[in-house]
């Protein structure tokens, strides 16, 4: 909300500088977001009347004035506005005045002498957009400091107000927050009750007084909408961001900003029969002054004639009863709408500063002083005769007492307490209370819908006491030690893992484009955002692996060469009812198995590069590879990772189509595990290292190219036991038939009690070569 | 004897000339072996009477322990030399790069966590964490924001469908770890939450962290103690200024504003900090006694306290970065800068 300091300081003006105002009124929560002078600096500019203009001798579009600057002869001045004329009253600029960007001094235009410059909105640094010169009524006074004229030694304060503090939407709100904060005495501005000088009246019935409690209504009749509204006034909206319309709806809006209270004006001569205020019924429909068609729905508030709903309540106008400057009679409105019934009534898109100010509670205790303060102004700027006050006022909200124990607020706060202290504090907000030992009863103002609960009040008094006489003290407290257990692996564990292979760690967004998830999920039902703020970021991410291929592309648009990223997050899937969301951890590589290094021959990163990853990752736990069908991988190159049987991941090399739809020179190898997986963690146990000396034998075997070396491998673990079995070479080529692989393997064996005898080596390994040569047909190699 | 010195001189310039360890071996045989030029001597000492036997041989035997000792020094000499030579030719050019897989690195936020974690283990706050897709109870209504309360429209929410959004802050996951325990607690909450916001400040989906703390006697200066203690561990400034602005936030109450001394300008004033010396990092308060209804806890027994901070704006303090964009790009050369 912006307000004018210098309005302000009309309701209550503390002595204190402006920079320390807005200090304090940050300080009790009001926040001033930012202050901002009404017009730069300048100086040496007064209101000046010119008297003659003559062509300019040698300059067509150029003109010579005498302006009377209220000095005691007229000035020679030349001026190129096209509007200037004899007879106007404008800013002008004198010998020495120093304006944004120019200084004022004399000067021989086209040979023609000029002792000063008439004015725009524009170099004055007002108004940017306004060119020519800024014309002022024909009431201002020659040779008065133009600054003063237009009291432009204001500024604005921007104040960022939180939803509970709804009191403070007018200046009068904020002039009371001031005075509970200085002590600063508050003028009110309310009006007294106008005397009715007509009897015309419209017949208002409120069908639903609990969203209605109270509705004020009053005729003015002859209304003169042809004068123009005040300056003072108009100054006073335009600095708190409202436009100037006419002089009605202006009042309107000023005494909104004074007062809190939002008012409505209609064309009496449109409104058909008597006034009633009800929902709206299911499909009605209203025409709003924003020029909106709006259907309404029973949710909906609104004021009806006899025609139908001619106002959205509390909320703006419609169209067909608006005041025009043709208006003659109108018919003034004051009402409290229920906050609750009006944040229901809310409009998508459709936040008004009516209806902002009732969603948070206006002061029903103003309605009535609001509309006699309007009725007020209008009288006295643009005529007319006003009638009674009619309507009705049911059940307003109870302002029931609220309980304050003493030692509940030292509790909570922390800090000693007196009770003639918080007494005093309480007596600043002009809060009605009463004492009961050292239990204080407060009757919440009309004003302070947040005023609920003990709480609330006991904030009141950290406010006023000031946060920055509360000072923070370091807890005692019972000292437990946090659990620490070892079969966990905390996720920052497998995050250093990553980072030591290499990998950088990357955060990509949870909302991804829906073809990401048809693409590296096969998922053509994904979970969509009913709102989301762009087409490609429209579904929750079942996977993370777009994320990573997104990045990969980002990264080669940069003339990266080499990838190596990780990602952990939650990916979501549909439940029956509601959602799932599963943490996990994937990785992406791409370019060069290393860094570029000398000697060290390059190649490119391949599956078994980001296979040992994987492996590393559950180091020691064995886990299975088996070749897998994923929608994102390379149906030949892809895997999926078991641990204990179950299947917790994939890896594999991004599918040649998608490497090919998201552009990429060559494909990246990507896996993905669910991060429960990798949380578990063996606790070691010991086992006794063997005193007996190892034997090493190596072992070839051919077996077709369609058996998988795991399959292999696991055969000779089980057959040999507990002896450590290594896979060292695969060879093709010369002295293996087509068709056929020859599996090297390095087997280690060992005796815990005593050195194995050769004989039983050769056994053993005997053993294999048959079990080997039964399950897979393979031949020994020679 | 005039011979026995001549063979001694002759000898040692002979083995002093020689290099290589074969020669040297061969040059003993010459003089020492079988048959060599001493042993002969030796040899020939038969012929003496046994006087001049003797003096002879005391003679000879000199001699060959001179050569013998000779012998033995040129032979460390060539195997000093040697390994001389080869330490000379197997020198390696040590500035050459070393060779490997080279080092990622962490995210700059989770970096940022992860400090935080440490900072808050060390007084005995736990970390747990909570599911991203809400349900309009734990998001809204047990956080004291009842349906159509104004400060719903302060949370610009994601919807997936009547009743599910994706979390506007970290504060459900108090309501969760509070209904599936008993006080007192004592945690952080970090996670990644959602609002519908999006330019160069505000990114639709950023990174918060939670603290509450519920117990019998836990009051206002306690929280502005933990989180000063917080801030100035975090920044690593024993005098960062902290205060406390009154707020509003449905779930606690009083609410504060955390501001803390600008960290660019100390307090001078800049464009960080819009020219007012403070930086704002996060919300906090009392927790409102219906959060505490919500789960059943007895809110005259207990009282506790909340607080929330942006952990991609403490990143951002922390190491400068001027957009939070950033974050969330995955420039690999941005993620290079926190290894």
């Amino acid at each position: 909300m912006k307000i004018s300091e210098n309005w302000l300081r009309t309701l209550v003006d503390p002595r204190i500088s402006r920079d320390e105002l807005a200090h304090q009124l940050t300080m009790s929560g009001i926040e001033v977001e930012g202050i901002a002078p009404v017009a730069p600096h300048f100086e040496k500019v007064v209101v000046a009347k010119v008297l003659s203009v003559e062509k300019h001798p040698d300059a067509d579009r150029l003109n010579v004035c005498s302006v009377d600057a209220g000095l005691p002869e007229p000035l020679q001045i030349v001026c190129g506005a096209p509007n200037v004329a004899q007879g106007v009253i404008v800013p002008c600029a004198l010998i020495g005045a120093v304006l944004p960007g120019i200084e004022i001094r004399e000067a021989k235009v086209r040979g023609v002498k000029s002792f000063g410059m008439l004015c725009s909105a524009k170099e004055l640094g007002i108004e940017p957009a306004l060119d020519g010169l800024l014309l002022l009524p024909n009431d201002a006074p020659v040779g008065m400091d133009f600054r003063k004229y237009h009291d432009l030694d204001d500024t604005v304060f921007e104040l960022k107000l939180t939803p509970n503090r709804a009191d403070c939407l007018s200046v009068l709100g904020v002039a009371r927050e001031i005075s509970a904060m200085t002590g600063a005495p508050i003028a009110r501005p309310e009006g007294s009750n106008v005397e009715s000088a007509c009897q015309d009246r419209v017949e208002v019935t409120v069908d639903v007084p609990h969203a209605c409690p109270l509705y004020l209504g009053r005729v003015i009749r002859g209304v003169n909408m042809a004068f123009p509204t005040p300056e003072w006034m108009a100054r006073r909206l335009v600095r708190s961001g409202i436009r100037t319309r006419n002089i009605a709806v202006d009042v309107t809006n000023y005494v909104m900003l004074e007062l809190g209270q939002p008012l409505h004006a209609y064309d009496l001569d449109k409104l058909s029969g008597g006034i009633s205020v009800r929902f709206a019924r299911e499909s009605e429909n209203i025409l709003l002054l924003n020029g909106e068609n709006l259907e309404l729905s029973q949710k909906q508030l609104v004021i009806s004639d006899a025609q139908g709903a001619i106002a959205l309540a509390g909320i703006m106008g419609g169209e067909g009863s608006s005041v025009s400057d043709s208006t003659r009679d109108i018919f003034l409105e004051a009402a409290f709408f229920d906050p609750a019934v009006m944040a229901k009534a809310r409009v998508p898109n459709l936040s008004t500063d009516a209806s902002y100010r009732f969603e948070r509670g206006v002061d029903f205790g103003m309605t009535r002083k609001a509309m006699e303060r309007a009725t007020e102004l209008i009288l006295v700027m643009a005529g007319g005769a006003a009638g009674p006050v009619s309507g009705e006022g049911a059940a307003l909200p109870e302002r029931n007492p609220i309980r304050l124990r003493l030692a509940r607020a030292k509790r909570i706060l922390g800090i000693d307490l007196a009770m003639d202290s918080v007494a005093a504090l309480l007596e600043r907000l002009a809060i009605d209370f009463s004492i009961e030992g050292e239990v204080f009863s407060v009757v919440p103002p009309s004003y302070r819908f947040d005023l609920k609960i003990e709480e609330d009040l006991v904030e009141e008094v950290a406010r006023l006491h000031g946060y920055d006489n509360i000072t923070g003290v370091r807890p005692a407290s019972v000292m437990t030690m946090l659990p620490a257990p070892e079969s966990e692996r905390e996720v920052s564990v497998l995050r250093k893992l990553m980072v030591g292979r290499g990998y950088f760690e990357a955060i990509s967004y949870a909302f991804v484009d829906v073809s990401w998830e048809a693409d590296f999920c096969a998922n053509q039902n994904p979970i969509a955002l009913r709102n989301p703020i762009a087409s490609q970021m429209s579904v929750m991410r079942g996977s993370l692996l777009g994320g990573l291929v997104d990045c990969l592309n980002f990264n080669l648009n940069r003339k990266q060469s080499r990838i190596r990223v990780f990602e952990t997050g939650a990916c979501f899937h549909r439940l029956e009812s509601g959602y799932g969301q599963k943490e996990m951890l994937a990785g992406l590589c791409y370019g060069s198995a290393l860094p570029e290094q000398w000697g060290t021959a390059t190649r490119s990163v391949d599956f078994f590069d980001v296979k040992s990853d994987i492996e590393a990752l559950f180091s020691p736990f064995d886990i299975a590879f088996e070749a897998a069908i994923h929608p994102a991988l390379h149906p030949g190159r892809s895997a999926a990772v078991f641990l204990d049987g179950d299947r917790v991941g994939v890896v594999g090399e991004l599918h040649p189509k998608w490497v090919q739809k998201y552009d990429l020179p060559k494909a990246p190898v990507l896996f993905e595990i669910e991060l429960d997986a990798l949380s578990k963690r063996e606790i070691p146990a010991f086992t006794e290292i063997s005193k007996f000396p190892p034997v090493r034998r190596d072992l070839a075997v051919v077996v077709e190219e369609k058996i998988c070396a795991q399959a292999v491998l696991d055969v000779c673990r089980s057959v040999l036991r507990g002896q450590k079995v290594e896979l060292f070479d695969v060879y093709r080529g010369q002295g293996v038939e087509t068709g056929r692989k020859s599996l090297a393997f390095g087997i280690t064996m060992q005796d815990a009690q005593k050195t194995l005898l050769d004989a039983e080596v050769d056994a053993m390994i005997l053993q294999l070569i048959e079990a080997l040569e039964k399950r897979f047909d393979s031949k020994l190699r020679v | 004897m005039q011979n026995l010195d001549t063979l001694l001189n002759q000898a040692l310039d002979d083995l002093n000339g020689i290099t290589d360890p074969v020669e040297l071996e061969q040059a003993k045989a010459r003089y020492l072996g079988k048959g060599g030029a001493v042993t002969e001597m030796l040899r020939g000492l038969g012929k003496l009477d046994p006087d001049a036997r003797r003096e002879a041989g005391a003679a000879i035997n000199k001699v060959k322990e001179r050569l013998e000792s000779a012998l033995s020094c040129r032979r460390e000499a060539i195997q000093a030399a040697r390994l001389e030579k080869q330490l000379a030719e197997e020198a390696l050019d040590v500035t050459l790069p070393g060779r490997g897989q080279g080092m990622g690195g962490i995210h700059p936020v989770t970096r940022t966590l992860e400090r935080i974690q440490g900072i808050f283990h060390s007084i005995g706050f736990s970390t747990v964490s909570g599911p991203e897709i809400e349900t309009d109870f734990f998001n809204f209504t047990a956080l004291n924001i009842p349906e159509d309360h104004p400060a719903r429209a302060m949370h610009d929410t994601f919807y997936l469908d009547e009743g599910h959004l994706l979390r506007t802050h970290t504060s459900p996951i108090q309501i969760h770890y509070m209904m599936e325990n008993t006080p007192p607690v004592k945690i952080i909450a970090p996670g990644r939450v959602y609002r519908v916001d999006s330019d160069a400040t505000h990114s639709p989906m950023f990174h918060q962290v939670e603290g509450l703390w519920v117990d019998e006697e836990v009051n206002f200066t306690h929280l502005k103690g933990v989180v000063s203690d917080f801030l100035q561990r975090f920044f690593e400034r024993e005098t960062l200024k902290v205060r406390f602005r009154p707020s509003f936030f449905p779930f606690t109450e009083p609410s504060a504003e955390i501001d803390m001394g600008c960290v660019f300008c100390e307090g001078a004033g800049c464009r960080v900090c819009s020219h007012t010396g403070w930086l704002e990092v996060g919300g906090c308060g009392m927790v409102h006694p219906n959060v505490l209804a919500h789960v059943g806890w007895d809110s005259e027994k207990y009282l506790g306290f909340a607080f929330g901070m942006g952990l991609d704006r403490l990143a951002m303090l922390k190491y400068g970065v001027n957009d939070l964009r950033l974050f969330f790009a995955n420039d690999i050369r941005f993620l290079n800068q926190f290894n």
